[in-house]
């Protein structure tokens, strides 16, 4: 079995990597891509506690988890096409004005 | 066996979010979140949960990056735009941040594990490891946590009127 320290430390890495495309990136599509790997990596973390724990809760708390996840993609990429079709672009160093 | 198996599947996981971070093009990006997905729900088995296996690859690897990747081709936005950085230093100051990161969550994991990892006995012995099978989830899903599954499903509905209204309004906001 290998140990639950292994899957946090992923996790964290994956986590890192996530926010560190947040930080770094300028396209919004890559921006939103990275929340998702961070998402991911959380349900890493959560699972890899549940099997630590013999307890199924972790597992259900993942499963709400993609749910959210779902939603915020649905509402995030029809935001997104809203953006471009008034300023023409996905770059969120240009969308830094609610009015313009 | 399963430890080299979890090492090649966390090298494929963290490189391709690796590339998926450093790729130029969006397209590319989407597809290395897939394999990275993809080696998240490898790790899923390996941890017993089978079922979240499959749910991480039929929502996350199908519908989730489906969606992605027809917005990226219906915007055009697949390359180009990277150019225009407002703010050069951000990247440097993000890397040096990400270490740090990393290096905290190290010495939180391995140096100074919280109680939650510490406690060596508080985790069942491996041989009775018995969580994770599809009936069990869904015991524990209709039943203790029934309330969050119906919550979960408003919240779906509310996010599918929410980006059908949000497209709409723009498309009516052109015409005004």
């Amino acid at each position: 079995m290998v140990p639950t320290e292994y899957y946090v430390m992923l996790s964290a890495l994956l986590f890192t990597i996530g926010v560190t495309g947040v930080l770094t990136r300028r396209n919004a599509l890559v921006v939103f891509m990275s929340v998702e790997l961070m998402l991911n990596s959380a349900n890493l973390a959560l699972v890899a506690f549940s099997r630590r724990w013999n307890h199924v809760d972790g597992q259900i708390l993942t499963f709400f988890v993609i749910t959210v996840a779902a939603a915020e993609v649905a509402v995030g990429l029809a935001l997104l096409v809203g953006i471009f079709r008034t300023r023409r672009t996905t770059n969120v160093d240009e969308v830094n004005t609610m009015r313009g | 066996m399963e430890l080299a198996l979890f090492i090649i599947t966390a090298l494929v996981t963290v490189g391709a979010a690796v590339a998926m971070v450093l790729s130029h093009n969006a397209v590319h990006s989407a597809l290395w979140l897939v394999l990275n997905f993809f080696g998240v729900a490898i790790l899923y088995l390996l941890l017993n949960a089978p079922f979240l296996a499959m749910v991480q690859i039929t929502v996350y690897a199908g519908a989730i990056m489906v969606l992605f990747l027809f917005v990226i081709m219906l915007l055009g936005s697949e390359k180009g735009q990277e150019e225009v950085n407002g703010l050069p230093w951000q990247t440097p100051v993000a890397l040096v941040l990400a270490v740090v990161l990393v290096s905290i969550a190290g010495y939180a994991v391995f140096v100074s594990p919280t109680p939650a990892l510490a406690t060596q006995s508080g985790a069942a012995g491996t041989s009775t490891l018995t969580i994770g099978a599809p009936d069990e989830v869904a015991r524990s899903l209709f039943t203790t946590y029934l309330l969050p599954f119906e919550i979960t499903s408003v919240l779906l509905l509310v996010a599918l009127i929410g980006a059908v209204v949000l497209t709409l309004k723009s498309r009516e906001g052109d015409r005004a």
